[in-house]
């Protein structure tokens, strides 16, 4: 299993957030999490990120407890991406330097130019600045810096939310395409009904616990 | 140097500063007529300035009469302990270690450089003031540096977080604000310097002058301070935001606010 959760709890301010959470998701999994406002959805996701760490129970990733894991490493492979994300820098080329700089990686055009194609956006798109975009422009530019050194597992917090049906669309097949050639696990908090039949699996979260799982949709 | 202030017509005795208190009177009638609700601070913050004074001004007469190196480096390490704790209180990170490390470095290498350069000598009674003027001028350098970088955390934390969550390490996803804090902290000291002479006489020429050294001779002082306030608001704001950033997150890059 890539990741095993065994009755992960996340209190804040004496309160359970995430209560007795018992998970399991496989390799090239793509799972959608859904559930009331408040539930606990982001949390959980962002637990998955290592932006937070369980107060209680265990969270392993590849078998190893993520607590013992070089943080750094491991958002590398894990990458998660919010909605409405912020635009680092003056332009779209200063995005996509970004994961190369921390990379101290020489910038690749020629491999940012394939994954702009791959959304739709041309190669002058690079040089515009973030400003001049739209929110579609902006959530697929965001989307491609998480994926540009190919992660294992993608992790979408509402990143189609308010976006137009040609937006929609967009982000949809790239994920589709990620998931089912590269094998990349997603797990992607929505409500929108077209990308839970998209995915394999359906989590509900209510009250900061796991009320429903559907399998193999 | 060693002429009678008297016969410079400096001549502040005991009567003329009762006179002068009067002038804290007009003060306090405004707050007062204002409603302003100031009265209490400033009687406080003028016994306190008085009290403080009094003791600062025997302690140093007692020191420069001493003449001793070692009475020296306590007296300028006590300065620099109380700028580094009053640089603390300014921030809502609460460490000592920090704006100490960062204003006693920062003192020490300007101190140094003066030292060596033969602009002052290891004496008491030009390392002290001088130990004062630095500390002060980084405590408040350090200050503003911490006062910003709270602030950028806040404004930019959406942002550190995505810049975290893409693998990047606490300085690659902080170092705007790093950039930022270093900036501000360091904009007051050189607008001063752009300022000198056309619209502030500070301190240091102010005082020489008053004492009645020849202007031209006193600004080459003056353009001492600027160089050494410049040395120390960099040294010690720039170790202050590179110290100070860790802080924000905890053993396990996660950010803390």
């Amino acid at each position: 299993m890539q990741f095993e959760l065994k009755h992960v709890g996340i209190i804040r301010e004496q309160k359970h957030i995430l209560q007795d959470i018992n998970l399991t998701i496989a390799n090239g999994d793509y799972i959608t999490v859904t559930g009331p406002s408040g539930s606990g959805k982001s949390t959980l996701v962002k637990a998955l990120a290592s932006l937070i760490d369980p107060d209680e129970g265990v969270l392993s990733y590849n078998g190893q407890d993520i607590m013992t894991l070089n943080p750094i490493e491991y958002r590398r492979e894990v990458s998660y991406c919010v909605q409405q994300p912020i635009l680092f820098g003056e332009t779209v080329r200063d995005n996509f330097a970004f994961p190369y700089q921390i990379r101290k990686q020489a910038f690749d055009t020629a491999k940012v130019e394939a994954y702009l194609e791959q959304v739709q956006l041309d190669a002058h798109y690079l040089d515009q600045p973030i400003a001049s975009l739209s929110g579609g422009e902006r959530q697929r530019v965001a989307l491609l810096r998480n994926v540009l050194f190919e992660p294992r597992v993608l992790l979408l917090d509402e990143v189609t939310t308010g976006l137009d049906t040609v937006n929609k669309t967009i982000i949809h097949n790239l994920i589709e395409q990620f998931n089912r050639e590269q094998k990349i696990t997603i797990v992607q908090i929505t409500h929108d009904a077209e990308e839970i039949a998209m995915a394999n699996r359906l989590l509900k979260v209510v009250d900061g616990r796991i009320s429903d799982e559907s399998g193999v949709i | 140097m060693k002429v009678g202030l008297s016969k410079m017509g400096i001549a502040v005795n005991n009567q003329s500063l009762f006179y002068a208190a009067l002038l804290v009177v007009i003060a306090l009638y405004i707050a007062w007529h204002e409603k302003l609700g100031l009265d209490k601070d400033m009687i406080i913050a003028v016994i306190r300035a008085v009290i403080q004074l009094v003791i600062v001004g025997y302690v140093l007469r007692y020191i420069i009469h001493l003449d001793q190196l070692w009475i020296t480096l306590i007296m300028a390490m006590f300065i620099i302990f109380n700028a580094s704790y009053n640089a603390m209180k300014r921030s809502a990170l609460k460490s000592f270690k920090i704006p100490l490390a960062a204003i006693a470095i920062g003192t020490s290498i300007t101190l140094s450089g003066l030292v060596l350069a033969g602009a002052i000598k290891l004496v008491p009674f030009q390392i002290i003031p001088i130990t004062g003027m630095i500390a002060s001028n980084a405590m408040i350098a350090v200050g503003l540096c911490f006062k910003t970088m709270d602030q950028a955390f806040k404004d930019q934390r959406q942002q550190v977080i995505e810049k975290l969550t893409l693998g990047a390490d606490l300085k690659d996803a902080t170092l705007p604000i790093i950039r930022l804090s270093i900036k501000t902290a360091m904009q007051p000291t050189i607008d001063g310097a752009k300022t000198v002479g056309i619209v502030s006489l500070p301190g240091m020429m102010s005082g020489l002058i008053f004492a009645g050294v020849d202007p031209v001779r006193a600004i080459k002082y003056q353009i001492m301070v600027t160089f050494m306030l410049l040395s120390t608001a960099s040294i010690a704001s720039f170790i202050a935001a590179y110290l100070g950033y860790r802080e924000y997150f905890n053993a396990r890059k996660q950010l803390k606010i």
